[in-house]
């Protein structure tokens, strides 16, 4: 009874995502399974949705302007708050918790106020419909999650080994590249790839901020489901739904490097 | 590690062998260990200050000023003012009895061909037509006769629109011109200004936003009720099986997690439409006629299981990571000291997973309520949050002081709400997957 119940509430988490997959191979332009689908004949599904996603000039330059803004705003985030991370993790922080709550504040505050305000604020700076203003917004999101994952990682880092570094003689770029790096590192890269991964699927902001130019992949999806409701959409999601899949991968790799790299840490 | 430099002082000092009982204790080179001590630590501090303070600069400046930049929008009132400027002043010395004096009227008539020279005037029309319906027409109308208006101009201004002899509008007017109002608030909750000033409500096909805000907190409340019924039973189930396929059945509830949101609102149209695979469904094993298909979205439905859907996630990783400390002896003690499985859980195991509950739950609401793309797109005309009002004030209606009002109003619950969340767990005790 109880294992039936979970296999239905998994269902409902997975199944919709899985749902997707199929139909973006439909031959018709319909949401639903065909017949033909159905009953596994071959006509009944084509990659003619995929080709349209990756011959159109729209899609194409939505892709462009979502990794240029995202590559960017995940550096400028994972930088920015990578070191301030290193500060907050530092025992002589002084107002360490108003400090954290500030910097996290763009992940609590709704993300449709957030645009608001952006938008009110850069219109008056000149800074709404250009790259930059997407940029810093999707930086600002982003930060959170960077330094929420680096100051984690710096907690449960455990200074002796630094300590033990120098006392076996290495010198302090030494220890810094081939102990401190080594460990901080998964910490970096996972903040970076929640950094990335917030700007490349956020709407909201870019729907108020951005002009036509900047049009990203979730625009592109948000009008086209307001709009012109095509299967197309579905082969741009199952090719998100690949991407997440890489992201969570790669994520998984790291947390199990990690808690190796830990398991030779006495604490 | 950026603090390492600090205990390495105090260390040389613990030798120094002239630390006389009463003396105090010096480093090596001679200063003072208390001195010497607190201009590390003064050090460490301005280190890590500076670590901080770009970013601290950044967000300042890209996201807290524009958050205040919103607030004060909210209650800014420059349009009467400025565009109105000879008028706004006569109107500080009107009593707001009666009509004003012929020097208001010949003000107005000034302000308002000025106005209509520069092309502002449209400005001050649109924001006391938010107040009153048919400012605007009034102003352009009398506008563009204002020009070859001549004393007096009381009776001109009153022979080109009759209702500049009406009272309520001139007080209208010298209320607005203020640089301050509290109007936007006002309409935020359905309220407005009486002609006499006090507060009243909207007459009632008007009043949309309380109605909205109740809306968007039911739902929101149901969203995460559901969420945790769902999500107890998942979170427990991953928590009790061996790491191994606890691993396995944890990527089905990241995978949602990390998948594009548009992706899972998109799924659920294709799901859930009337010629969707649900229905088709239904349809095909017969259960529904083909006449008698479902809507299951573009109403409160399709919001709450969406949004229920996309939530989910948020709901088990706070229940887990509780669940996981809660040791099974407990429940093993319970159960051998009689009591039977209902009461060992009431009793022992659902008491100690409440701080995950209380977590999950502040957080999915706090999400839910802030919700715009899902509702947007799938909620159709009942199923739209306070936050679709927002947008829409902000892109449609364009009065932009209304939307930073509800904007405000729904900041203001979120951050009650993350400050309880706070108290419970603290913040940066966030799981992020």
């Amino acid at each position: 009874m109880f294992c039936v119940l979970c296999t239905l509430i998994f269902l409902f988490l997975i199944g919709p995502i899985l749902v997707i997959i199929p139909l973006s191979f439909n031959a018709e332009p319909y949401f639903t399974f065909s017949e033909k689908m159905l009953s596994l004949d071959p006509e009944g599904y084509s990659l003619r949705w995929y080709q349209e996603f990756f011959t159109s000039d729209e899609w194409m330059r939505s892709i462009k302007n979502s990794i240029i803004v995202a590559v960017c705003a995940t550096v400028l985030a994972t930088v920015l708050g990578t070191l301030a991370a290193l500060g907050l993790s530092s025992r002589f922080m002084p107002f360490r918790n108003t400090i954290m709550a500030i910097l996290i504040s763009p992940m609590i505050v709704p993300l449709i106020i957030s645009a608001a305000a952006m938008f009110f604020f850069f219109s008056k700076l000149g800074l709404t419909q250009t790259y930059l203003g997407v940029i810093l917004a999707h930086t600002a999101l982003g930060i959170p999650f960077v330094v929420i994952t680096v100051t984690a990682t710096l907690s449960g880092f455990d200074h002796s080994l630094t300590r033990a570094a120098h006392s076996l003689g290495a010198s302090p770029s030494r220890t810094f590249f081939r102990i401190i790096l080594p460990l901080v590192t998964p910490g970096v890269v996972s903040g970076a790839l929640f950094a990335f991964i917030t700007s490349f699927d956020e709407v909201v902001v870019v729907l108020f901020i951005a002009g036509p130019a900047q049009t990203t992949i979730p625009i592109q999806m948000w009008s086209g489901i307001r709009e012109e409701i095509s299967p197309t959409i579905l082969a741009v999601a199952t090719l998100l739904v690949m991407v997440s899949i890489l992201l969570l991968t790669t994520l998984e790799l790291i947390r199990r490097r990690n808690e190796r790299l830990r398991g030779l840490t006495p604490s | 590690m950026s603090d390492s430099s600090a205990p390495a002082t105090s260390g040389s000092a613990a030798h120094d062998p002239t630390g006389a009982p009463g003396a105090a204790l010096t480093t090596a080179d001679g200063v003072p260990l208390k001195q010497s001590l607190n201009r590390a630590i003064r050090r460490s501090r301005i280190k890590a200050l500076l670590l901080v303070a770009p970013l601290l600069v950044f967000i300042g400046l890209a996201f807290v000023m524009p958050i205040f930049d919103m607030l004060s929008r909210s209650v800014d009132n420059p349009e009467v003012s400025t565009y109105l400027p000879r008028t706004s002043e006569v109107l500080v010395d009107w009593d707001g009895e009666g009509l004003p004096e012929e020097a208001a009227y010949a003000a107005l008539a000034q302000d308002l061909a000025a106005g209509l020279k520069a092309r502002n005037l449209g400005r001050v029309a649109s924001r006391l037509n938010y107040e009153k319906s048919g400012m605007r027409s009034l102003f352009m109308k009398s506008a563009r006769r204002a020009g070859r208006m001549e004393a007096p101009y009381k009776a001109a201004l009153i022979k080109a629109d009759e209702d500049w002899e009406d009272p309520d509008i001139w007080r209208l007017i010298k209320r607005e011109s203020s640089p301050l109002t509290a109007s936007y608030y006002l309409a935020a909750v359905d309220r407005q200004f009486s002609p006499t000033g006090e507060i009243v409500e909207k007459p009632e096909y008007l009043q949309i936003h309380v109605s909205l805000f109740i809306r968007t907190f039911w739902m929101s409340a149901a969203i995460t009720g559901l969420c945790l019924l769902l999500a107890y039973p998942v979170a427990w189930l991953l928590a009790t099986l061996p790491a191994s396929r606890g691993n396995l059945l944890m990527i089905l509830v990241l995978l949602p997690f990390w998948t594009s949101l548009l992706v899972r609102t998109t799924t659920w149209i294709a799901i859930l439409q009337q010629q969707g695979v649900l229905n088709d469904m239904l349809v095909g094993v017969g259960i529904l006629a083909e006449e008698a298909r479902i809507q299951m979205i573009y109403n409160k439905t399709g919001t709450i299981i969406a949004m229920t859907h996309i939530l989910l996630p948020f709901m088990i990783l706070p229940l887990y990571s509780v669940m996981k400390t809660i040791p099974p002896s407990y429940m093993h003690a319970a159960r051998s000291l009689g009591a039977g499985p209902i009461t060992a859980f009431r009793r022992v195991y659902f008491p100690q997973t409440l701080p995950g509950i209380g977590a999950g739950s502040i957080l999915v609401f706090i999400l839910s309520i802030g919700y715009y793309i899902t509702p947007a797109l799938v909620g159709g005309q009942s199923g739209r949050f306070i936050t679709n009002f927002i947008a829409y004030h902000m892109q449609t209606s364009l009065n932009w002081g209304l939307a930073a009002a509800i904007g405000s109003i729904l900041l203001v619950v979120v951050i009650l709400f993350y400050l309880v969340y706070n108290r419970l767990i603290g913040v940066d005790k966030v799981k992020l997957g």
